[in-house]
């Protein structure tokens, strides 16, 4: 009797033992974008990119040789259960790592729980800056590396006048404020540059278009665009309509990358501008074998968890800056995993600084202020939805603080 | 037979006041984290946030459940009561945003200061807030003002049901979208965030969030208490009648709009309570909590629990939001379907909720014992008809 206990004691603890051994040949990774809720759409090929990253890296054997475990959650574009979902992560399944969030309010949430327990978040959509935290990397874009090289190539084609034109939220009003004491700096007169915001979901542009129509009529005047999500779609019809074209005055949208096209109508932006730190139309090779393996798994049938699958053939499936930096990110990660020998966060987050990884734009380099040198390019829209790259302006340095990088023009 | 049953009540809610006020936050301070009985500073946290659901619930019950107001935007109250506690807290974490200014981050970026110079950038409603107890005050005040103006031009009106329904949840929304605006000097779309102390204690404290999550289990027993007599009084039997038909209510002699007006300014109020502990709780405050659909899943926790009890809102509230919790982890890619699947079977199969089940099992198991003792008998018309009242019941 005493040695079947025994025995099953043993047991119990051999297999004790083999379970923790098998849970120690992975690592747990987080994905926390939204899968339901408005910002679905644009959230959800994140997470695609992202699985797509992982199973790329465990294909070549994982991080110092463990296989990555993605832990997917859904926060449902509601911000409270964005900060639910980052201490579930963190506390109870105990993730080395998370790549997610879009919009700002979803990562101001996240924030403080990132601190609190000292996480690791990858940040990678265009943002406004003006926030620094150690446990967030941002691969996103800054201010200036999108905003200002796109002014900076409007003043070089000869534009005078600007109409600044955004939604009501934190991203455009930052943006915009730093444009505009930009724009002074470099000699444009206070009473060409305009600052108008319509509220979410706004519908009705045509009093907009009308005063741009008016502001444009001299020439020499373009719209800087930070108008998200649907309002895209008045706005450009009202534009068109108007008589306004990319000829007598190009708009420039920093919230309308490739994969906004799904939902937008291309026909309608023929000619206007974007400004990334990536295009789907890059002609490196880097780039050509990102895309064709991204569409080689999502046509894979062994693939599972994967949404509009069904619905769109993943022919039709692009990649656009935020899953570009997504994806690089994650490579950047595992980089800085690979030379600290570890997992831990304080170190991982020493060896992330200097980090160079050579993804389909050229190398990117991360700084010690957490953000990206990354390359920028100007973009033509054509009706295919896809961007014709018209100007590359080379690598600039990510810098958070307007203060600062104003300081040095 | 009504004196046992309150009897039972009270030993439940003893029970209750116990586990989650001395129990649970013992559980978590006290055992270690590797123990079995452990609860992590995360569940506690978790919970907290449920239990001022449970609150909102209630309010919204004592509207639909008792006096027959389906109100869609209470949620716009339980915002306001955060929004007013979430100032405070602004105000409270000083130099220790990005900034490192005096006044909260998103009136540095706005340029406040070049809109209000007298106040340092401060708009002037905002300086009060300082005090912790103009806070306080403003919980109760501003949902119950705007809850009092409201209902008096609704009541005064008559308008009832759907329309009074939807009125109320065009009150959100338009409010909602108000606060969006970066002009109304509420942080626009990003709200109230990265707060840190509250009454001298760092949110991040697990002691702090153990303090909360017992304020919070605080506030919703005695809501509950509050609920619980005020529908045993004879007011709460007016409250009844006006549900079930308002006419006669009208006709007897009471004045119908002024009892509603005071359930629903009541209801706003505790709405905007469990507002003001959610806050500190979950650490954000933004206009997307008044969005409609955040009311309506208010309703329906209500509908799950079952409505017209007082537990039933309470029960639903915490199971919904636990099991959605669960699934958006656990099921990330379905779990709306769950939950959608769940609604279904309740409005389908279940009219009283959660809180009726067991009555409901009850009822069929009778009805098959009764229809099984007859089948041999000789009297089949009379076992069936008395089966089928005990149903109805």
């Amino acid at each position: 009797m005493k040695l079947s206990l025994k025995s099953a004691v043993a047991g119990v603890a051999a297999g004790l033992i083999a379970l923790s051994a098998s849970a120690a040949e992975t690592v747990k990774v987080g994905v926390l974008h939204s899968l339901s809720g408005t910002m679905a759409i644009s959230e959800t090929s994140l997470k695609d990119v992202l699985l797509f990253t992982f199973d790329e890296i465990n294909k070549k054997g994982g991080v110092l040789g463990k296989m990555i475990e993605p832990v997917v959650v859904d926060p449902a574009s509601n911000w409270p259960l964005f900060a639910e979902k980052a201490s579930q992560l963190l506390e109870q399944d105990k993730v080395s790592v998370v790549f997610g969030c879009w919009t700002s309010v979803s990562r101001k949430s996240v924030l403080p729980v990132f601190e609190k327990d000292n996480g690791l978040l990858f940040y990678p959509v265009q943002y406004e800056g003006e926030e620094l935290s150690k446990n967030i990397f941002y691969t996103a874009e800054a201010v200036n590396q999108q905003a200002i090289p796109a002014v900076d190539y409007m003043l070089g084609e000869g534009k005078k006048k600007f109409y600044l034109l955004g939604s009501d939220y934190v991203y455009p009003r930052t943006t915009n404020k730093i444009l505009k004491k930009y724009l002074l700096m470099k000699g444009i007169p206070e009473s060409d540059i305009v600052e108008i915001y319509t509220p979410f979901g706004h519908t009705d542009y045509q009093t907009i278009v009308a005063a741009i129509k008016q502001f444009s009529a001299g020439g020499k005047a373009c719209v800087i665009s930070t108008l998200n999500g649907d309002t895209n779609v008045p706005f450009f019809k009202e534009f068109a309509n108007a008589g306004l074209t990319s000829e007598n005055c190009p708009v420039v949208s920093f919230s309308i990358s490739e994969d906004e096209f799904r939902g937008l109508p291309a026909k309608d932006l023929v000619g206007h501008l974007g400004c990334w730190t990536y295009f789907m139309s890059l002609k490196t090779p880097a780039n050509k074998a990102f895309v064709d393996s991204f569409k080689s798994w999502l046509a894979d049938p062994k693939v599972t968890g994967v949404n509009y699958k069904v619905s769109v053939d993943p022919k039709n499936r692009v990649t656009c800056s935020p899953m570009n930096l997504s994806r690089m990110g994650v490579y950047l990660w595992k980089q800085a995993v690979e030379k600290a020998g570890t997992f831990d966060v304080d170190k991982v987050r020493e060896a992330l600084i200097g980090q160079k990884f050579k993804g389909p734009t050229g190398e990117v380099t991360m700084q010690a202020n957490h953000h990206l040198i990354n390359n920028v390019f100007i973009g033509e829209t054509l009706a295919t939805g896809q961007f014709k790259i018209i100007k590359s302006l080379g690598p600039v340095a990510g810098e958070p603080f307007s203060d600062k990088f104003l300081a040095g023009k | 037979m009504g004196r046992t049953i309150k009897l039972r009540e009270q030993w439940i809610l003893a029970l209750v006041a116990f586990v989650g006020i001395g129990v649970v936050p013992a559980l978590n301070a006290w055992v270690p984290a590797d123990s079995l009985f452990h609860i992590s500073d995360f569940r506690i946290n978790l919970w907290g946030k449920y239990v001022c659901y449970a609150v909102l619930a209630l309010g919204v019950n004592l509207l639909w459940g008792y006096t027959g107001l389906l109100s869609l935007g209470q949620c716009l109250f339980f915002s306001l009561g955060g929004y007013a506690l979430g100032m405070h807290l602004m105000l409270k974490i000083g130099r220790l945003g990005q900034y490192k200014a005096d006044i909260p981050d998103f009136m540095v970026f706005l340029e406040f200061d070049k809109r209000y110079p007298a106040t340092g950038g401060l708009p002037p409603h905002w300086v009060p807030f300082h005090y912790i107890g103009v806070a306080l005050i403003a919980v109760v005040v501003v949902p119950a003002v705007v809850a009092y103006l409201f209902g008096w031009l609704a009541f005064r009106s008559r308008i009832k049901g759907v329309y009074f329904s939807i009125l109320s949840q065009a009150l959100t929304y338009a409010s909602m979208l108000m606060f969006f605006r970066n002009d109304f000097t509420f942080g626009g779309n990003n709200g109230l965030t990265d707060f840190k102390f509250l009454l001298g204690f760092d949110l991040n404290q697990p002691a702090t969030k153990r303090g909360l999550f017992i304020a919070s289990m605080l506030l919703l027993l005695s809501v509950y208490l509050v609920c619980r007599w005020l529908t045993g009084t004879k007011f709460g039997l007016v409250q009844r009648a006006i549900r079930d038909g308002e006419n006669r209510v009208l006709f007897s002699g009471y004045a119908t709009a002024d009892f509603k007006l005071f359930v629903f300014v009541l209801a706003a109020v505790i709405a905007g309570l469990g507002g003001a502990l959610f806050v500190p709780q979950v650490g954000i405050i933004n206009p997307s909590e008044m969005a409609p659909d955040k009311s309506l899943e208010a309703v329906v926790w209500c509908a799950v629990g079952g409505r017209g009890s007082l537990v039933g809102p309470i029960l639903g509230a915490i199971c919904v939001n636990a099991l959605k919790s669960y699934a958006t982890r656990a099921f990330a890619e379905q779990w709306l379907y769950i939950l959608g699947g769940l609604f279904i079977v309740v409005v389908l199969f279940m009219p009283r909720g959660l809180v009726g089940l067991p009555d409901q099992i009850k009822a069929i198991w009778r009805t098959r014992l009764a229809s099984r003792r007859v089948t041999p008998s000789d009297e089949p018309s009379v076992m069936p008809s008395k089966a089928a009242t005990r149903t109805d019941e």
